[in-house]
């Protein structure tokens, strides 16, 4: 986003409500559960998302370069560090408004980011940040992009 | 030097301004409900909200110098398939009812604004004014949750009906030529 749209944005959200609302509920991420990390451990965590039915996201590969690809960010910074996020297979549909089959994601699926433990990581609990960038449709219209914060509570050992 | 908050206060002072000279109501929220509705009752309408847009060339688009004239004022942004459907009916609509009183505006919502919408409507020779939205824009429409979405105002300047996701052609061009008789 270019900062002078983002100004703009952020000065009218002051003074109304959002006025590109997602309609809720199109993609959910339940509240993750806490990741217990082991002494020397680099683990793995599954984020479980959940796409209403009828709706898909672009994949994280989007089949054209005008779509919003699906993306899971972790900060850096912090006790662990996001060394890979990998995606499930896409799928290939074919809709209404493309020529082509896009490369979607729907229904329930997960998104696995292995983490490496950093140097000397402060233990106990601590939280990971992350930020999931979306952009789903149906059949017939599209939902603006949308980010998911992510919360991950962490305990470091 | 940090500009930031200078930069944020004077675009909020802008938009302060703007809206202040706006005097337009908000509509109410246009649903998915509203995809197949056909037009309202000429009582039943409302005003659309006046706004000024810039278009490509930097040039105001203002709603009001379009009374007189059957509008259709389509939201839509270059990552929504669906839009891109209708755009090429829109072309023609512009065509062939130009000179009948009627118009297109469309209304684009990317973040990326001019940088990502006028490669895009140089490539189809859209035909009819571009504009880039605002947020206080969508917000005086109603809140636009979904793409696209698409008002076909009257002569008078009121809104006959409000379409939310992709609409068939014939849809439209029966209710551009019932308001244009």
């Amino acid at each position: 986003m270019k900062s002078s749209n983002f100004f703009s944005r952020a000065a009218a959200a002051l003074l109304c409500a959002s006025a590109f609302a997602q309609a809720p509920g199109v993609l959910t991420v339940p509240e993750p559960a806490k990741l217990i990390v082991k002494r020397t451990e680099n683990p793995t965590y599954s984020l479980k998302v959940t796409i209403r039915p009828g709706y898909h996201a672009n994949s994280n590969t989007p089949s054209e370069p005008y779509l919003i690809p699906f993306k899971l960010t972790w900060e850096s910074g912090g006790p662990l560090e996001a060394v890979e996020v990998a995606y499930p297979k896409p799928k290939l549909e074919k809709y209404e408004f493309a020529d082509k089959p896009l490369s979607v994601f729907d229904g329930d699926f997960e998104i696995v980011t292995r983490f490496k433990r950093a140097a000397n990581p402060q233990l106990g609990p601590a939280y990971l940040a992350g930020k999931l960038r979306y952009q789903a449709c149906n059949d017939k219209m599209c939902l603006p992009p949308k980010t998911v914060e992510v919360k991950l509570p962490v305990l470091m050992q | 030097m940090n500009s930031t908050p200078m930069r944020l206060a004077a675009t909020t002072a802008v938009l302060l301004l703007g809206l202040a000279g706006c005097a337009s109501k908000p509509l109410s929220k246009a649903g998915p409900e509203d995809s197949a509705s056909s037009l309202k009752p000429a009582s039943k309408r409302n005003p659309a909200p006046g706004f000024t847009l810039k278009d490509v060339d930097g040039k105001p688009v203002t709603l009001a110098d379009f009374k007189g004239k059957v509008v259709l004022l389509n939201f839509w942004a270059t990552w929504c398939g669906p839009c891109k459907i209708e755009i090429p009916w829109f072309k023609d609509f512009q065509k062939t009812y130009k000179d009948q009183g009627f118009t297109v505006i469309g209304v684009a919502l990317d973040d990326e604004g001019w940088e990502v919408v006028k490669p895009y409507i140089t490539d189809k020779q859209v035909n009819y004014p571009v504009v880039i939205g605002t947020p206080e824009v969508e917000q005086l429409y109603g809140s636009v949750e979904a793409l696209p979405t698409t008002f076909i105002i009257d002569r008078d300047g009121k809104i006959a009906s409000v379409h939310v996701g992709l609409v068939g052609k014939k849809d439209y061009e029966n209710e551009i030529q019932q308001l244009l008789q």
